[in-house]
């Protein structure tokens, strides 16, 4: 028997990997494509539409709303978190003993499933009967349910959110400051250099390239933002919260124009693929390619 | 002046990492300490201890999250999203480290942006496609999207792994007369088994939590997992917040007894990738 040359081997290795990827995700991603520009519920045969449905998107206020409230998102994620984990990870810097511990507590809300996290929060928190904003204000002042408002509700879910997640930006920013060169950080200290100068001149030079690959993620995420916004207000009240993510799930499993949801997922897509562009680019040179 | 300065700011980074430390732990007491109360006693104060430490909470929840039957199904859905992840990712890693094949560069890129690409560019006709073939709800089937999305990541960890092993070992074997898919078993493999170790936790949370496609997915009463079978008790239990707050302990004491124990793992899982040097 003839043995199989060491390139079919690897290539017999890589195959698996690769026709799991294209037959869940390329193969799908393309039929997005498709169905984007046509009428289809789904299951009987799909029929062409031209550009209707990103027309009546464009026309539906709700669209614009979810855009508007994907941006706010993005904003206060790029900023509330990452200042909260860059503040915590440099107060980590000076205490090594301790910071296996504090990393540990920081990253619980991290590892729990939103599922847990959201019930948690709706429940024994932000709830206006059996919640700790209850108890508030049923004792000390009156409070409403800040989900119950079109006001409030996005900032509510977003705390949520930011809870579970600034642990994981502390914890990502803290391994990367680590990497400071000792000498770097001895040499600020004989200059006598304050917290903040140290911050400034020598751990952010060096986190660099690690913030702006954070930055670049939790933009991407922001424009796909679904598991806390739909388990907690599915989008209300009065769309308040209402993401494109909530807004295509309705049309393809609500009313089933799934053409409809395609179109606006490939909206969120190219919020994503402008970010994630600059992603690869920053991951090429580490991956010598 | 810097003195000054230091004996001031040492309080205040205290008394921001305390309160850290509160926010992040709060929510999590009082899961604890609600699990053990009646309803009322929920209502009328929940920051108060429990009187009692019975079990009554955590036998209603139990029955009332169908935890008997999502157990099981977690269990498969998980266990199968991690073999099959990890037997194609060690294998593709092996292959892309290597740089053997032809045009490895564009599959390395190909993985390089499946690692963002968004759930909802593939989610809905995916759906329409099992709903077609019969398989909603099927854990297998669930499973092998799971995979698919695991991945990316997966590979490009093991990947490093794999580029610090010398090629000369390969040659080695290859000298020896070992095919590559013994080199890969005898050689690869059990130099891995730390990155195999990290990636099958890292995969193993991720699906046990993973929501978006579970939930579309695991359509059909005997299909829930544990996370849909404790969302399915929101609004019926509203009032027996109790046995609420027990269902959020079954469901989140795993997990943390499990990420306290391999904390090492999940750290170097969840940073790798993130820090640039």
């Amino acid at each position: 028997m003839k043995r199989l040359s060491v390139r079919t081997y690897h290539a017999l290795f890589v195959t698996p990997a690769l026709v799991l990827s294209i037959a869940i995700v390329l193969l799908p991603a393309l039929l997005t494509f498709g169905a984007a520009f046509s009428n289809w519920d789904g299951v009987s045969a799909p029929s062409f539409a031209g550009l209707n449905n990103f027309s009546s998107l464009f026309a539906d206020p709700v669209f614009w709303t979810a855009i508007a409230n994907n941006s706010l998102w993005t904003v206060i994620f790029l900023t509330i978190p990452m200042g909260i984990a860059l503040l915590a990870a440099s107060l980590l810097m000076r205490r090594q003993r301790a910071s296996a511990a504090f990393q540990a507590i920081f990253l619980l809300p991290y590892v729990l499933s939103p599922v847990a996290n959201a019930m948690i929060w709706q429940n024994i928190i932000l709830s206006p009967v059996s919640g700790l904003l209850g108890f508030v204000s049923k004792n000390v002042l009156p409070l409403q349910s800040p989900l119950t408002q079109p006001e409030t509700a996005l900032y509510a879910v977003a705390a949520v959110d930011i809870w579970h997640f600034w642990g994981y930006l502390t914890v990502v920013f803290f391994a990367a400051m680590r990497q400071t060169p000792e000498e770097q950080l001895e040499a600020a200290l004989l200059e006598n250099a304050s917290g903040w100068q140290v911050f400034r001149f020598v751990t952010l030079p060096n986190i660099l390239p690690t913030l702006g690959l954070m930055l670049v993620l939790v933009t991407i995420f922001s424009f796909l933002t679904f598991d806390y916004i739909y388990l907690i207000t599915q989008g209300g009240p009065a769309r308040a919260t209402e993401m494109l993510s909530t807004y295509a799930y309705k049309f393809a499993f609500t009313s089933f124009q799934v053409g409809k949801a395609a179109a606006v997922a490939l909206v969120m897509c190219f919020f994503g693929l402008i970010a994630s562009v600059v992603y690869v680019r920053i991951s090429r040179a580490s991956l010598e390619l | 002046m810097r003195s000054a300065s230091s004996a001031l700011s040492r309080p205040l980074a205290n008394a921001f990492l305390a309160g850290a430390v509160l926010v992040a732990l709060l929510p999590l007491l009082l899961v604890v300490i609600n699990a053990f109360k009646p309803h009322a006693a929920v209502v009328a104060n929940p920051l108060s201890l429990p009187a009692s430490l019975g079990p009554d909470n955590f036998v209603r929840a139990w029955s009332g999250g169908k935890f008997s039957i999502a157990i099981v199904n977690s269990l498969l859905l998980s266990g199968t999203t991690v073999m099959v992840t990890l037997a194609c990712a060690s294998l593709a890693a092996f292959a892309l480290a290597r740089r053997k094949i032809a045009g490895w560069q564009f599959i390395t890129v190909y993985f390089l942006c499946a690692t963002t690409v968004p759930i909802q560019l593939f989610l809905f006709p995916l759906y329409f496609i099992y709903a077609k073939l019969g398989i909603l709800g099927n854990f297998a089937g669930t499973a092998l999207i799971l995979s698919a999305i695991n991945l990316p990541i997966s590979i490009f960890l093991l990947r490093a792994y794999v580029l610090s092993i010398p090629q000369e070992l390969d040659d080695a074997a290859f000298m020896d007369g070992a095919t590559p898919f013994q080199t890969f078993r005898h050689v690869i493999l059990p130099l891995m088994r730390p990155g195999l170790i990290t990636v099958a936790i890292i995969v193993f949370l991720n699906s046990w939590n993973e929501f978006l496609i579970t939930s579309t997915f695991q359509k059909g009463r005997d299909n829930i997992t544990m996370t849909l079978g404790y969302l399915s008790m929101n609004g019926t239990y509203a009032t027996d917040q109790g046995a609420l707050m027990a269902g959020a302990f079954i469901l989140i004491a795993p997990v943390i007894v499990l990420f306290l124990v391999l904390q090492r793992f999940f750290i170097s899982g969840m940073t790798a990738g993130a820090v640039k040097g």
